[in-house]
């Protein structure tokens, strides 16, 4: 009987109707996820149904200009899931996108999870692949695949996930469609079940490509302890005031997760004001 | 810092300056295509498209409709008059019965109660008197309204009509110098200024940010709709013919929101030409595609978020207030109350808006909320005027089991219809509630900036009211 039960456990169809929603009880967690993407691609849709919150969820975009936390309980290990405000990019400077941007780059999660709208992927990608950009484990979650289907757009996920590099779950979060395989796949990403191997952008011209390949080794040189060298090297290159006087100030040495919590509290207290709404 | 660490920083500036001369071309420009190069061969391997597009896109024939030149505006205005009409229709029964239930039946037992365990005069008078009645009047008052006009808001907002809003309103908003995403911020203030003060974040230009905060509170919020709704009932609908008292005051409620709308864009404008000069930025909007909104779950969420939280804000805050209203109208000097001597001093000054000075009164001891405005008039115009009082002490009312009654209380305060229009306009233009100050200071981290959106629109209220009860004196007597 026991034994039976342990199969049970083993096999993942199991694991879904294990899942836990914790709501905001995000204490001990095993790991982090971040959820990123386009504005109005579903993300707070996405969010509520890993975490069984009510997070206010609205058709337009930048409904949510700060961070949203809650948590779950998958497979036995505990996940905390944070709800960044959309951004289209990662390259520019308004306080909503640095929001996203400083946590996907200096918050290190440990999966994030990038939501795109199926009806509209190839101007989606475009954050997609600054993301893969920064970190080497990611999942993309396939969104809208219903709307897709209705104006006869068809994905090929297979496909896209081999190009990515990443896993690709297509679902349709207001039904709930796709959530037990979204589920599955940020559990081996995390754990490392699924070893990502992101897809890099290639520049067009090769001058372009050796000059990031120069300044990312220099950057790990001295900071051997810099996740994300590569993207730094690249906005160093464009000559981001912002990464430079970081660098100079040394804020981009510090620029680690306990930087991210002293942000936290600022942003809890945000988001009380946001809830009152 | 150590020396070496500086050293490599230089080193690394300098290798990337150098590095980015050897690039030649525009670094920037040439990642961005490289990666819609990339993005865009991704997608051809990717995505199918079957078939054609289908010939009948409801999304774009809709949005040629509510976005057109003509008739973008009108429908806008009549959907709005049309949720409004349904909230003053609706709301009338629900909120007799609540009143009834809660003021007339449950008030006086509570009362006995107290009575017959002789509790002391001051003690059941502060507690039931003054903080059980205006707990049971907000939500007898507040409750019904809210809870028809937040879901179909709620509805209107998922389905997606909110970015249209801003669409259309876009360019005058260009026009005003501000920036364009300030329809939004807008929008949401609708709900609450302060989450609209906090949804100005998506603006980059911190002086087009500054326009959206300070013109925020020109867009009416939950605690203002009700007392809007509850005026134009009373003062508008009385005063035409009965058939037509739904749509006249649902027009009025709409005349107010409207109001508030031109204000924000000419006081973006005067803005954008003076202290906050410059030039408005440009942007793209993305309009979001029409969603079917799921009923049920629209009105759960509305229902949580918005009108339990809503009601719920105005309860703490009706508790204490009507503490503080039995306490200043009940602890005396030289034989007169304390709000007596607020009242008469101000008089003359509310009388120079066309207001009085009981709804000055009101008006500061409601400022933590906007929700509390109209129950506080309430309780003080009773106290004032002697109408009905039970009991030992004053601050009580009773009977009120309908808006007819209401009025009745209205009328014995010497209230006029200029009396309601002119609430109706100084609720629209007034200090913001303590929140949506205290969330502007922090988004501002400026003193400065969180003083002018305090009184700049009070003083608009002290002026505008101020002219129309002369004209009005002048033309109607």
């Amino acid at each position: 009987m026991n034994k039976s039960l342990n199969n049970c456990e083993n096999c993942p169809a199991h694991n879904v109707d294990n899942l836990i929603k914790l709501g905001i009880d995000m204490k001990d967690f095993d790991y982090v996820v971040a959820l990123a993407g386009n504005p109005n691609t579903g993300k707070s849709t996405v969010f509520n149904a890993l975490t069984g919150l009510k997070q206010h969820t609205g058709n337009w975009p930048g409904k949510t200009v700060t961070r949203a936390e809650g948590g779950f309980i998958f497979n036995n290990k505990k996940f905390k899931i944070v709800d960044l405000p959309g951004t289209y990019s990662l390259l520019s400077t308004s306080t909503d996108e640095e929001v996203a941007r400083d946590f996907v780059l200096f918050g290190q999660p440990d999966v994030t999870v990038i939501v795109v709208d199926a009806t509209r992927l190839e101007r989606n990608l475009n954050l997609v692949l600054q993301i893969l950009e920064i970190t080497d484990r990611a999942v993309l979650c396939l969104n809208l695949i219903d709307e897709a289907q209705r104006h006869n757009i068809f994905v090929d996920d297979r496909a896209l996930a081999k190009e990515l590099g990443i896993p690709v779950v297509p679902t349709a979060a207001r039904q709930k469609t796709g959530i037990t395989n979204l589920l599955q796949s940020i559990h081996d990403v995390a754990t490392g079940k699924f070893l990502c191997n992101p897809h890099k952008i290639r520049a067009r011209s090769k001058s372009l490509n050796s000059a990031i390949e120069k300044l990312t080794k220099s950057i790990l040189e001295f900071y051997p302890q810099l996740p994300n060298a590569r993207w730094v090297a690249l906005r160093l290159l464009e000559g981001d005031e912002r990464i430079i006087s970081a660098l100079k100030s040394g804020e981009l040495n510090q620029l680690n997760k306990s930087y991210v919590l002293q942000q936290e509290e600022i942003t809890n207290n945000d988001l009380q004001v946001k809830i009152d709404n | 810092m150590t020396t070496k660490q500086k050293k490599n920083i230089d080193e690394l500036i300098r290798q990337a300056n150098l590095l980015r001369w050897e690039v030649g071309e525009n670094f920037h420009d040439s990642l961005m295509s490289s990666i819609y190069e990339n993005a865009s061969a991704i997608a051809s391997h990717t995505v199918i498209k079957k078939g054609t597009k289908p010939n009948y896109n409801f999304d774009q024939k809709l949005d040629r409709i509510v976005t057109s030149k003509y008739l973008g505006f009108p429908i806008m205005l009549i959907l709005l008059a049309v949720v409004f009409w349904i909230t003053i229709v609706g709301s009338n029964i629900p909120s007799e019965f609540l009143s009834t239930l809660l003021v007339d039946k449950l008030h006086p037992i509570l009362k006995n109660l107290a009575n017959s365990l002789s509790v002391p005069y001051y003690i059941s008078g502060l507690l039931i008197d003054g903080a059980y009645l205006s707990m049971a009047w907000v939500i007898s008052v507040m409750l019904p309204p809210m809870a028809i006009f937040f879901p179909m808001f709620t509805l209107l907002e998922d389905f997606g009509y909110l970015p249209r809003v801003a669409f259309n309103m876009d360019s005058l908003f260009k026009k005003a110098g501000a920036h364009g995403k300030q329809a939004l911020t807008m929008s949401m203030g609708f709900g609450c200024n302060a989450a609209g003060v906090i949804a100005t974040r998506v603006i980059d230009s911190p002086r087009e940010r500054l326009i959206a905060i300070i013109t925020n509170n020109f867009s009416l919020c939950n605690g203002r709709w009700p007392t809007q709704i509850l005026i134009a009932t009373i003062f508008i609908g009385s005063a035409v013919k009965p058939y037509l008292a739904g749509l006249a005051s649902a027009g009025a409620v709409v005349a107010v929101a409207l109001l508030g709308i031109v204000l924000s864009l000419i006081v973006s404008w005067g803005l954008s030409k003076s202290i906050l000069k410059g030039e408005a930025s440009t942007f793209s909007l993305e309009l979001p595609p029409y969603r079917p909104p799921r009923i049920l779950q629209t009105l759960y969420t509305s229902l949580i978020d918005r009108t339990v939280f809503v009601l719920w804000r105005a309860i703490v805050f009706a508790i204490p207030a009507g503490m503080v209203i039995w306490l200043v109208s009940n602890i005396s000097i030289e034989g007169k109350t304390l709000a007596v001597w607020f009242i008469d001093w101000a008089n003359p000054f509310g009388y120079l808006l066309g207001l009085n000075g009981v709804i000055l009164l009101a008006y500061i001891i409601a400022i933590p909320a906007n929700e509390i405005v109209i129950p506080t008039i309430l309780m003080l115009t009773v106290l004032t005027t002697g109408t009905s009082s039970m009991g030992a002490g004053n601050g009580v009312i009773f009977e009120l089991d309908s808006v007819n009654a209401t009025a009745e209380i209205f009328k014995l305060g010497g209230w006029t219809l200029l009396t309601g229009i002119n609430l109706m306009l100084f609720s629209l233009l007034h200090n913001p509630c303590s929140t949506t100050i205290f969330t502007i200071y922090k988004e501002t981290g400026s003193i400065k900036w969180a003083a002018i959106s305090t009184f700049l629109p009070l003083a608009m209220g002290f002026i505008v009211t101020f002219f129309v009860a002369q004209i009005w004196r002048i033309l109607v007597g």
